[in-house]
């Protein structure tokens, strides 16, 4: 219980900013890249882009192998499934009480202007 | 963060929804994802009060969830606690703003259900959220499932 809640925080905290996403986007267009190829397209520097690994990996969404001295990082999807699973729930749940409330509000307006106001 | 938001347009005044929303007998009759019936409703629409609601889905499962009125703006806006009781994936407690709007056609729904409930950082993530969520939307898509 308490393992899931702070699964979804450190997911969402994780996806919040903007350069993780975008370190994020790039792994899931090619699967497998090194650190510094991560680094490339931005203009931080390399010990920063190393931080938001670090989140990154914290919350799972992404793991870092080590061969000889190269870093290969992998997206790991599972968090994201975990979180978007999270909303798909909400979704539904709310989606369908609220088309319940919006036909009993419709009714109960029928009916006030049935008996003029 | 904005988590969920859902919008209605309602063809009833806000007054009217605003009742539906915040009084256990209108909770009693939309509260729940399928047509199966609310057991218990419980609305005690005052900041500070609390409401319990518990239903029964078609599958025969039943669910319970309750909280505490934060904010109470009659006809415009009720802003509640909310959490499921038990259950095993127990997401802890969140928050469900809902904003009423009059429209000349009634009254347009605004809901919005958040996970983070402390305020503060609900502020300071509101920007990111709605980015995160979308391109959470878009790679979630693009990956196949395992």
């Amino acid at each position: 219980m308490v393992n899931y809640k702070a699964r979804l925080d450190r997911t969402f905290m994780a996806l919040v900013d903007p350069t993780r996403r975008a370190i994020l986007a790039q792994l899931e267009r090619r699967d497998g890249a090194s650190i510094s190829e991560l680094a490339k397209p931005f203009t931080i520097r390399l010990p920063a882009v190393m931080k938001h690994l670090d989140v990154l990996a914290d919350a799972g969404l992404v793991t870092r192998s080590k061969s000889g001295r190269t870093v290969t990082v992998r997206l790991r999807p599972q968090p994201m499934r975990e979180a978007m699973e999270w909303l798909r729930r909400y979704e539904r749940f709310w989606s369908s009480s609220l088309d319940r409330l919006t036909a009993f509000a419709e009714s109960k307006e029928a009916e006030i202007r049935r008996r003029g106001r | 963060m904005t988590g969920l938001t859902l919008v209605r347009r309602i063809r009833a005044r806000p007054q009217v929804v605003f009742d539906a929303v915040t009084t256990a007998e209108g909770i009693a009759r939309w509260w729940g994802p399928d047509a199966g019936p609310v057991l218990v409703a419980e609305a005690e629409a005052r900041v500070g009060g609390r409401y319990r609601v518990r239903f029964r889905m078609l599958d025969t499962s039943e669910h319970e969830s309750s909280g505490e009125f934060l904010e109470i703006v009659r006809p415009e806006r009720v802003v509640m606690s909310w959490r499921w009781k038990g259950g095993v994936e127990d997401p802890g407690e969140s928050r469900v703003e809902i904003t009423l709007k009059p429209i000349p056609e009634g009254t347009e729904l605004t809901f919005v259900h958040s996970q983070l409930k402390d305020e503060e950082t609900r502020r300071s993530h509101t920007e990111g959220w709605v980015g995160a969520l979308d391109k959470l939307e878009a790679l979630f898509a693009a990956i196949p499932v395992a």
